[in-house]
């Protein structure tokens, strides 16, 4: 029973300290939206990167793709479902 | 799989990444404690650059890879220290402070902290990197969560600490900006933009995403208490982006201004938030639902005042001014009346602004070249101003907030930082078949862009050139004294006179020289210490004194030839000379004590003779504190050089050592020369086969030894010695004119060719005249030019041919020179639009103009419209304005994608011109089409004819021609067209297990597709059952962005990560697709888990850091071995050289292995992990790694050699070489 209780634990903590570390029961939009933000942060966090997406979109500038990504990490993959009771 | 079955690839990069990703002003070199320096960051480079004082050029002090991302630098000075430090924020996870070594020219790591995993992630610290303005600490943010902050100190031995890391976590918190607040020297304050995302992540509704706020929040770093605090928070505009510091103190208000969409505001904890609109400009061209947003900025403090310079997204910099509230006495207090707004000048869109306090502004370009301008006022006479009195919330557009934008009226150009960034397309071609290649690229963005012509050169400028009246055969330039550092004479040698000029600001003919006039000149030199010798076939003559050529107390020695016998060659120095007669003596002379006589050497009985025709002699100076000489080597006709001892004691004349070449040398010259391990006497050989050696002479035993050779070009190899910012280097005239010289940084020998012609003969010049002590005089036939070498630190020359709008591709019809570059911009007015805007009547007629010249302002902007056009370059023009030969505009919101040259079998062969191109794509209203369009190319290739276009229900973006008809792309469908009357006519078709097919290249009858997503896939053309059958693809989902074949079966190419790899198709898998009467067969064979029935082998896989956007088999350099190039969008240019021995993959992967251990890379990346960043790395070397090898100190030069078990001038050379043998 203790060596349970220390899995779960350990990684509670895990999950504390790495967002994103899933478990049993992570839904799917807790799972999409994980990857979404990731791939958001990659986005604006390599400067190649940000520089293509900004000529493919045609922004007007790099600043405003980056704005654009981040703002997209707020709600990447649109509202949680409905929590059935 | 065993070891040896792989192909290994040796990296290298020609030219690092040119996009700078941020830039740093301050005094990071401690001896010059009041000049400024820029650091830079671009691509995997971090570089220390100064900016001249009075000229405002720009030269750079060190640039050094790091081998990882950069993703942020910034400066702090901790008081009581002497210079800057600079911390970088890059994917290791680490902070590293660094700072500038002056002594050995390098970065010195002061601290190396890791604070958390490496590589770039969303709550990893790193993203955004702000310093305290007093020094005292730094603070790392993250995209999402995390906050770090470390404070710097210094300790009594001087030395600075740093401590550990200050934690301030929230989870579920996005910050979009970070920025220091000035406060003086109160705790230091960190300011961010955050957003919170709790609520929003648990409401099924919309009510909290529609309700959430972007807050400003002050850290509190409490350096008493080591810790830190959320202090304070306030909700700001929600489209807000950026953060400026505004000075406190004495300096200022202190607190941030908080950039947001059309407003720029003031906001301080204990003060009232003020905001002013950000104009915009007039006309009717503008969209006036555009909204406009701050892109960079800096903060720039001058003697009790401050002001900001903001640049908007159009490009159009406004400068940002406090009115202070003044107390009863007149002085300023902390409290802001209003901010002041002014239209100081429009620049290229920005990534970082900097501002020199010599009054330089430095540009750092978002796209294209980046720019430093001279301050010429700072704009407080401008009176047009928009204040934060008249801001409210309510009033969108009010009339003031208008203005026109101008040319440069503040500032002035001064120095263009040229940057190939962002390159599209790249082709590496020989166009005029004279075995020279070049790189044709494009690069810059709408207005700013340009065809660019890269060639691997020294950049040559031309003084004078002068026709004479017959061809000199000979010209040497000589000085009046040997301590002389300027020529007094240039003497031109014709097949029967010699004809002396004095140099001086008028060069012209003189009489009264003292030479013999009347015959043909072979050698002249300055001997003695103000003599003068000449040379010609039949004796020599020796002025002790060249400046009295008529004095009887120093009379002129002539020296007769033995009878039946003439002097082949003669080689001198101001001490000896030697003569090499027609009968094979060899006669060695040298000027008495008093320098009034030259005195032959008595050779006794037994006189040397040399076998075989004597083709070139050399001594070389003499060198510094020696007598005379010690060598002479002499090379002739029987392919052999031979070196004599020139010791007056016994061994005079007595050979030494012995080498045999492959050719005859037709010219050999002794001349020292730096390299790694110092001054090194090198023997310099020019062989008529156009072999270019060098050797290293032993100074004590005379033996010669390391030999390096390069091939010149199919014509003799002549050298002369001449000297390039003060050190030696030697002029080699062979087919094209080069010029060997130790490389600025590395020593290594470099072999440039220059931007001009060829020489029949040349010589060094040194006039003293208009600062230009360097120059060289080269005979061409009847021609005499005086050119100078200045910058050897480049050798690329790059040419460019500015065009319209963003170059997406071109292509060259096989029979013309002639580019047809096709170029779109997304959201830009098209010019029918912008025609009919203009004369739209109902318009003011005050609003319908077109802010002009382009390249400076732009086009102007409009979502969802593009503007595309085909232009046809000259890549051979002389002028830039000549270049563009002819032009199309595409209409109805079409843009140009790809376009390729196709010959149609079914039109007897003739090429057209094919372009396929998206319309309304991202428009939002429509949905997006594809056309190709079909022009024939009208002869001499100056003019297109539409011949016409066939729709698509997709844009296209990828054409390739195919056994005399059109392969192309439309989504995942492969179609094979031929050219009908009246549109293209559909072949064939099938359906590849992709997305989006965005390349194309084939072979034979195998077409391999490049997917935008799922990597490549092969497909085979079975002609007799008329199918296409794709039968190989990836198991990795790579996101194709080029691609080529390399052979039948394999295919090199890069993806949007930044990574170059090859694959090869597995031998059965080919062979299956190829046997006759297969299609059947293979069009049922199973499918393998969804994809084609066979898998790829992964063969090769690097990390590059930057994006490849082209990639291509070729050679680059004559005679070289064929490498595969790659172009990336940042500007970088790389090869990758395969390894034909497997003992030099060994002998590199040991090297490797050493560099990674003894010079770990800068940043705190580890190599390894570097290079294998989205994969293991796979079959590559990293050149530029082992290139290190040239900076290393000696020890540990030495003691890798050790291990390595060869000389250090052996590891050397194998590392130049892998590099000059193939490109430059």
């Amino acid at each position: 029973m203790a060596d349970k209780l220390r899995t779960t634990q350990q990684l509670e903590a895990l999950q504390n300290k790495y967002i994103g570390t899933g478990h049993a029961d992570t839904t799917k939009f807790e799972w999409t939206s994980n990857i979404a933000r990731d791939s958001y942060a990659s986005y604006v966090g390599h400067p190649p990167l940000l520089q293509y997406m900004s000529l493919a979109l045609g922004d007007a500038s790099r600043e405003e793709t980056r704005v654009r990504c981040i703002e997209g990490m707020v709600r990447p993959v649109g509202p949680p479902p409905e929590v059935q009771d | 799989m065993s070891i040896t079955s792989n192909m290994f690839m040796y990296s290298l990069t020609l030219q690092p990444a040119g996009m700078i990703t941020q830039a740093i002003v301050g005094k990071f070199v401690a001896s010059k404690p009041k000049e400024e320096q820029l650091v830079l960051a671009q691509g995997e480079r971090l570089s220390l650059n100064a900016v001249h004082r009075k000229s405002g050029t720009f030269s750079t002090l060190v640039s050094q890879d790091v081998f990882g991302i950069i993703r942020n630098v910034s400066s702090c000075r901790i008081p009581g220290t002497p210079s800057d430090l600079i911390i970088v924020a890059s994917d290791s996870g680490r902070i590293t402070v660094l700072k500038y070594d002056e002594d050995k020219v390098r970065f010195e790591r002061v601290h190396l902290e890791t604070f958390g995993k490496s590589g770039i992630r969303r709550t990893v610290p790193g993203q955004y990197v702000a310093t305290d303005p007093r020094g005292r600490c730094t603070m790392f943010a993250s995209v999402e969560k995390n906050k770090v902050v470390y404070i710097l100190n210094r300790n009594q031995e001087q030395q600075i600490t740093i401590s550990s890391p200050q934690e301030v976590n929230k989870a579920q918190t996005l910050t979009f900006a970070l920025c220091a607040v000035d406060t003086n020297f109160q705790n230091p304050l960190f300011a961010a933009l955050e957003v919170d995302y709790t609520d929003i992540d648990q409401d099924p509704s919309d009510n909290s995403y529609n309700e959430r706020e972007k807050m400003l929040v002050y850290y509190r770093v409490d350096l008493g208490l080591n810790h830190v605090v959320r202090e304070w928070a306030d909700p700001v505009d929600y489209s807000a982006n950026l953060l400026f510091q505004v000075p406190g103190g004495a300096d200022g208000p202190s607190g941030v201004l908080v950039c947001a969409e059309n407003s720029i505001s003031y906001r301080s904890s204990g003060h009232d938030p003020l905001t002013v609109r950000i104009p915009r400009r007039r006309g009717a061209l503008e969209d006036p639902n555009r909204k406009r947003r701050i892109v960079a900025g800096v903060m720039h403090r001058l003697k009790g005042d401050f002001f900001l310079l903001m640049q908007a997204d159009d490009g159009d910099l406004f400068k940002v001014s406090f009115v202070m509230a003044e107390d009863d006495h007149g002085r300023k207090t902390g409290e802001v009346t209003r901010l002041e707004l002014r239209y100081f000048d429009t620049f290229p869109v920005a990534t970082t602004i900097s501002i020199l306090k010599v009054g330089y502004l430095f540009v750092a370009s978002e796209n294209g070249d980046s720019y430093i301008y001279r301050f010429l006022t700072l704009g407080n006479d401008i009176e047009q101003a928009w204040t934060s009195e008249t801001y409210s919330e309510e009033a969108d557009m009010t009339p003031q907030t208008y203005y026109q934008p101008h040319e440069f009226e503040n500032v002035q150009l001064v120095h263009t930082i040229p940057s190939l960034n962002p390159q599209k397309k790249t082709i590496v071609e020989d166009v005029e078949g004279k075995d020279d290649w070049k790189i044709y690229t494009t690069s810059g963005t709408g207005a700013r862009s340009a065809l660019n012509i890269i060639s691997h050169g020294l950049e040559v400028t031309t003084h004078t050139q002068a026709a004479l009246p017959s061809a000199p055969l000979y010209v040497w330039c000589v000085a009046g004294a040997r301590e002389d550092d300027h020529d007094k004479y240039m003497v031109l040698s014709f097949s029967d006179l010699t004809m002396v000029l004095a140099v001086g600001s008028e060069t012209r003919e003189i009489q009264d020289h003292g030479l013999r006039a009347d015959v043909c000149t072979i050698h002249m030199a300055q001997m003695g210490d103000y003599g003068m010798l000449q040379v010609w076939d039949r004796g020599f003559r020796y002025l002790p004194d060249s400046s009295k050529p008529d004095d009887s107390n120093y009379p002129a020695e002539d020296w007769k030839c033995p009878p039946h016998r003439t002097i082949l060659k003669a080689t001198s120095n101001h001490q000896q000379l030697c003569l090499a007669l027609s009968s094979g003596e060899l006669l060695y002379f040298e000027v008495s004590e008093n320098s009034m006589h030259i005195q032959e050497y008595d050779q006794g009985d037994d006189q040397v003779t040399v076998s075989g025709v004597v083709q070139s002699m050399s001594m070389g100076q003499v060198p510094a504190g020696r007598q005379r000489a010690p060598f002479l080597v002499l090379g002739s006709d029987d392919s052999t050089i031979r070196v004599y001892s020139l010791d007056p004691g016994d061994e005079m004349l007595k050979s030494q050592s012995i080498q045999s070449l492959t050719s005859p040398p037709r010219s050999i010259e002794v001349l020292p020369m730096e390299d790694g391990t110092g001054m090194t006497t090198f023997v310099h050989v020019g062989l008529y086969s156009g072999v270019y050696l060098r050797a290293v002479l032993d100074d004590v035993t005379g033996e010669l030894g390391d030999v390096r050779s390069r091939f010149l070009g199919a014509e003799e190899a002549k050298l002369f010695p001449v000297t390039v910012n003060d050190k030696p280097a030697m002029l080699c005239c062979g087919a094209r004119t080069f010029l060997s010289y130790p490389h600025p940084d590395t020593k290594e020998m470099m072999l440039t060719p220059l931007d001009y012609h060829s020489f029949g003969y040349a010589s060094m010049l040194r006039t003293g005249l208009a600062g230009q002590l360097e120059s060289m005089v080269g005979l061409r036939g009847a021609e005499i030019c005086v050119f100078t070498v200045r910058d050897i630190d480049s050798n690329i020359i790059r040419k460019n041919i500015p065009l319209k709008h963003t170059p997406r591709g071109f292509c060259r019809h096989p029979d013309f020179r002639y580019y047809s570059v096709i170029q779109s911009d997304p959201n830009t007015l098209s010019q029918r639009t912008i025609k009919q805007l203009l004369a739209d009547e109902s318009i003011d007629s005050k609003d319908r103009y077109q802010v002009g010249p382009n390249h400076q302002f732009g086009w102007p902007r409009a979502n969802g419209h593009w503007s595309s056009c085909i232009q046809v370059v000259d890549p051979q023009a002389e002028s830039e304005e000549d270049a563009v030969v002819y032009s199309i505009e595409l209409e109805d919101n079409e843009a140009a994608l790809c376009c390729e040259m196709v010959p149609f079998e079914n039109q007897d062969g003739e090429t057209f011109l094919l372009v396929g191109t998206g319309q309304h794509m991202r428009s939002g209203t429509q949905t997006p089409k594809g056309y190709v369009h079909v022009y024939r190319v009208l002869a001499p290739g100056r003019e297109l004819e539409f011949i016409h276009k066939t729709a698509f229900d997709q844009p296209i973006f990828a054409l390739l021609p195919f056994q005399g008809r059109l392969a192309m792309g439309v989504g995942n469908e492969l179609f094979i067209y031929d050219l009908g009357q009246k549109a293209l006519l559909r072949k064939c078709r099938a359906k590849t297990p992709g997305v989006q097919i965005v390349s194309l290249a084939t072979q034979g009858s195998r077409i391999v597709v490049g997917d935008l997503q799922e990597s490549v896939c092969y497909v085979v053309y079975k002609h007799a059952e008329n199918k296409l059958i794709p039968f190989a693809d990836d198991t990795v989902a790579r996101w194709t962005t080029a691609m080529t074949m390399l052979d039948y079966d394999s295919v090199a190419g890069g993806d949007k990560f930044g990574n170059v790899w090859i694959v090869r198709c597995p031998k059965a898998a080919s062979d299956e697709s190829d046997e006759p009467g297969a299609g059947n067969f293979l069009s049922h064979e199973k499918s393998y888990l969804g994809g084609t029935p066979h898998r790829l082998d992964l063969l090769v896989h690097n990390f590059v850091q930057d994006i490849p956007t082209s990639v291509q088999k070729t050679t680059l350099v004559p005679g070289g071995q064929e490498v595969l190039f790659w172009a990336g969008l940042q500007g970088s240019l790389g090869i990758f050289v395969p390894f034909v021995d497997r003992e030099d993959v060994e002998f590199f992967s040991t090297l490797e292995g050493h560099l990674r251990a003894d010079d770990p890379p800068l940043a705190g990346r580890d190599h390894l992990m570097y290079r294998s960043y989205y994969m293991p790395v796979k079959g590559t070397i990293d050149g530029d790694l082992c290139e290190r090898y040239f900076v290393l100190p000696r020890d540990k030069k030495e003691r890798i050699a050790a291990e390595l078990d060869r000389s250090v001038r052996e590891v050397e050379k194998k590392i130049g070489e892998m590099r000059t043998r193939v490109a430059f």
